[in-house]
């Protein structure tokens, strides 16, 4: 089936079944591949996409399912909050294998355009869906401290 | 990637006459490995020219330096690691620096701690490459220097290379750059000095990590970001007990889903290939099929852990035995005995395995976060009925691994190999698998069942102890049996309890192996991940019974082991030991030694009237020799810590009647953002030789923490994953 959809403010065109992820449209029909595929089923968060503005799982979001929203993904992600995770994030060298921080920056950018001010407790409510097996938790707590101080300025 | 000329010159460097067979004891994968070893020279097995210095260092005429990394960085930091050697003793600026996986060459880019192998793991990277790649860097620099003072007809001692610039006394310089080509082609030296340790500008100091850039990007540096043209995906249907053999299958219904190329039979499973991955994954569910179960696993968890209590009263194999134990317990004021139990786990790296291949019938070439090329290249070679140098490994980032990708048996790449062959066309083909595919997959952390009894005297003295571990061996049958399992004990399977640190007159220790049809593998720690528990929970009972300070009642133990006192020592002060938790908190202790290095744990607890307990902090003392990079040992501490807790909490896989009952993180749900302690690390200055940090930040956690709920409860947890146990009512 034919599908449009806007992703990172561009309208593109695919045919795929109307059941397929959203997570393998951008990956394997458009080439973004920066949003990482960890479990399918919702529970990592490595998937993590904006729909209309929203974190969103991509791998559990039919493409049927999405009509006239708006993806936006994180090889497109930009914004005050998005550099100032980035930055905070590259200071404090928080990736190790690096594999689910995509969607670690996408759901912590969120958190910071929220909540200017996040504190611990925030953040770990906003950041409990996204897993890291390398557990840099401890580090992504300080860099969303330090991204916060940044925007501040 | 390497320049032509290099790679030719590669393949004819002089092989040396050791084998592998000798290490290999004769196993059947040894002979095809038996290729030829290198003799282990650092830069003087040089390969000049083309900017290329040595097979670890190349310098563009643009100045960068690109360190050529023998290891697969799969989040440990590896890549920047070998990058700060070589920029240490090439005195390059570090914005100068680049890395580049090494390809599948055991010849130049064997790990020296094993032999022939190239690889990664144990924890050994930085340790066995420290001198190998300073002297790259230190070959590479005298080269830039020789070289510029033969242009400049003045003598090479008046030329120095540092900030990033050559430069001669009278004020002449000029950049890498501008000599790399004529640099390359200079003698090579044969022992670079290299510089003492108080005129390092690198070596433990902190710099920014090489990938963290892409890393936060979502840049395609992983197998699973790979595109080649006209690519296929293949998904395996795997059978659903261990051992089970495929009956017969039916493909009408998976054929039929769009985009679905075809099903094809292998070795591993019936594969399906689509044209991309989605349609991969809903063939692979369409697929209906039968499977023979007659030479299957088919016990339980419950069934093998009551054989394994019932091994546990039996004698085993001896491995450790001194004084006289028996006596010891009979004559002891108190015993303390516990018996404990740890489940199977599995590793789930963040990146669900993927490689790429593609065969056209003469040669083959993979993509994927390789862990040991050598191993890929000669088992995918065997499958596909080529010589390995007609097999290229292509190393890209990993998205984690904690012992996964390293498997004796390569199957990961084994089972490519066999797709390709069986697909029998030239396409590229992604084998993805779904985390299903991982969590139910086997080659998990091994059961285990401790048995142990220790004794004091009327004083408190440690007088006995006799410990039976029961267990799988993770290494009989494979090709590292010969250097790791001796009179069939498997080293890894007492690593821990066999040299045990702490000063007991008499001991025994024995070993009974088990045999259970699911496979096993080690897992970040390996055999540290249970005996380490046993040991240090035993020692808190102990110190307890004997109405001793755990810290005290341990370092006086000790006398003969300064680092392990050291790191003790220093934990316990930076925790602040000495002084009464605050309010509500508990706290509890653990040191010990695996990979060469010493690390010391205080964890602190807060415990809720629901008997709920939250870790809160942990302070941890690392003594790993010289400090290459003091932050990212912190990093590796904090990871090590928080997968070794992280398990201990919820974390087991297990069987019903053979068929394991976690398939993804919902029913093996990983240590989460909310489940995270604070970890404070605290580095002894050291001047030894470097060692490892992946691995041994783990091993402590979990009984740490275990005292600190013993502390807090008075319950003692023998029983893994905590999560097993009712804490409530204490
Ligand atoms: S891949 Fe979507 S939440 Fe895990
Ligand atoms: S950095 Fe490896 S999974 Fe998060």
């Amino acid at each position: 089936m034919k599908f449009e959809l806007t992703v990172n403010g561009q309208k593109r065109a695919v045919d795929v079944d109307g059941d397929t992820p959203l997570l393998w449209v951008l990956r394997d029909e458009l080439d973004l591949t920066g949003t990482k595929f960890g479990c399918g089923i919702a529970q990592c968060g490595a998937c993590t996409v904006y729909v209309d503005g929203e974190p969103t799982r991509s791998c559990v979001m039919a493409i049927e399912d999405i009509g006239d929203s708006e993806v936006s993904t994180i090889d497109d992600l930009s914004g005050k909050a998005a550099e100032a995770i980035q930055s905070a994030w590259r200071e404090l060298d928080v990736p190790q294998c690096g594999y689910c921080q995509s969607g670690q920056i996408m759901a912590a950018t969120d958190l910071l355009n929220r909540n200017a001010k996040p504190s611990d407790d925030d953040i770990d409510e906003a950041m409990a869906g996204n897993v890291c097996r390398c557990a840099t938790y401890h580090r992504i707590r300080l860099a969303i401290h330090r991204a916060a101080d940044i925007m501040e300025g | 990637m390497f320049p032509n000329k290099l790679n030719s010159l590669l393949d004819q460097a002089q092989p040396s006459r050791r084998t592998f067979l000798k290490a290999a004891g004769g196993a059947g994968l040894g002979l095809i490995i038996g290729a030829a070893l290198p003799s282990a020279g650092p830069a003087s097995a040089a390969i000049a020219g083309n900017g290329s210095f040595n097979p670890f260092v190349r310098i563009s005429p643009d100045g960068l330096v690109t360190v050529i990394v023998k290891h697969l960085d799969k989040g440990q930091g590896v890549a920047t690691g070998l990058a700060t050697l070589v920029a240490e003793e090439l005195n390059a600026e570090w914005e100068q620096m680049r890395v580049e996986f090494a390809p599948a060459n055991a010849k130049l880019y064997n790990n020296l701690s094993w032999g022939p192998f190239q690889g990664t793991g144990g924890s050994t990277a930085i340790a066995n490459a420290y001198g190998q790649y300073r002297s790259a860097g230190a070959a590479a620099r005298d080269m830039l220097a020789a070289a510029a003072a033969r242009t400049w007809q003045v003598p090479a001692g008046e030329v120095t290379v540092s900030g990033g610039k050559i430069v001669h006394t009278s004020g002449k310089s000029a950049s890498y750059g501008e000599f790399a080509e004529a640099a390359s082609q200079m003698s090579v030296p044969e022992k670079p000095v290299l510089k003492p340790a108080d005129q390092f500008i690198y070596i433990g100091k902190t710099f920014p990590r090489l990938d963290t850039r892409d890393k936060t990007v979502g840049a395609p540096i992983y197998a699973l970001d790979l595109k080649k043209d006209g690519m296929l995906v293949a998904a395996i249907a795997r059978p659903p007990k261990f051992g089970a053999k495929l009956k017969s299958f039916d493909a009408t219904k998976a054929k039929a889903v769009n985009g679905v190329m075809d099903v094809i039979v292998t070795p591993a499973g019936v594969a399906v290939i689509a044209k991309s991955t989605w349609p991969a994954f809903k063939g692979k569910q369409a697929l209906s099929v039968d499977w023979d179960f007659s030479s299957a696993e088919t016990r339980g968890s419950e069934e093998l852990f009551a054989e394994y209590r019932e091994r546990a009263s039996q004698p085993g194999q001896t491995f450790a035995s001194n004084g006289d134990t028996a006596k010891a317990l009979a004559d002891a004021a108190q015993v303390i005995e516990g018996e404990f139990e740890f489940p199977y786990l599995a590793h789930a790296p963040m990146e669900p395995h993927d490689v790429v291949v593609q065969f056209d019938g003469k040669t083959a070439e993979f993509w994927t976060g390789s862990q040991v090329p050598t191993l890929d290249k000669n088992v995918s070679a065997k499958i596909l009925g080529i010589k390995p140098d007609q097999v290229q490994i292509h190393t890209v980032w990993a998205g984690g691994s904690f012992g996964r990708r390293a498997q004796p048996d390569a199957h990961i790449v084994a089972e490519a190999a066999m797709i390709a062959k069986a697909w029998g066309k030239p396409q590229p083909i992604k084998v993805q698998w779904t985390r299903e595919d991982d969590i139910k997959g086997g080659y998990y952390r091994p059961m285990y069942v401790h048995r142990v009894k220790a004794s004091l005297d009327n004083d408190g003295n440690l007088t006995g102890w006799h410990h039976r571990i029961v267990g799988q061996s993770i290494l009989s049958g494979t090709l590292f049996e010969g250097m790791l399992v001796k009179d069939g004990i498997d080293k890894t399977s007492i690593e821990g309890v066999a040299d045990m640190p702490y000063k007991i007159p008499n001991f025994t220790g024995e070993l009974n192996t088990v045999a259970v049809g699911v496979p096993v593998l080690w897992w970040r720690s390996v055999g540290h991940t249970h005996t380490a528990y046993v040991v240090e929970t035993m020692l808190d009972d102990l110190a307890k019974a004997a109405g001793r300070d755990p810290v005290e009642f341990r370092l006086n133990l000790l006398k003969d082991h300064p680092r392990h006192q050291g790191v003790l020592r220093l934990a316990a002060e930076k925790a602040g030991w000495g002084t009464p938790p605050p309010e509500g908190r508990f706290r509890g202790v653990a040191v010990h030694e695996s990979f060469n290095s010493y690390v010391a744990e205080v964890a602190e607890i807060a415990l809720n009237d629901d008997g709920e307990f939250k870790v809160e902090r942990i302070v941890c003392a690392v003594d790993c020799g010289v400090a290459v990079n003091p932050d990212n040992i912190a990093s590796q501490m904090e990871g090590g810590i928080a997968f070794g807790l992280g398990h201990a909490l919820r974390n087991e896989i297990t069987l019903t009647d053979g068929e394991v009952d976690q398939a993804n993180f919902d029913t093996y749900e990983p240590m989460r953002i909310t489940d995270m302690p604070v970890v404070e690390t605290h580095i002894v200055p050291s001047n030894e030789k470097p060692t490892g940090v992946g691995e041994p930040g783990t091993p402590p956690a979990a009984p740490a923490v275990a005292n600190a709920i013993f502390a807090a409860t008075g319950k003692r947890i023998r029983k893994l994953p905590f999560s097993a146990n009712d804490l409530t009512g204490a």
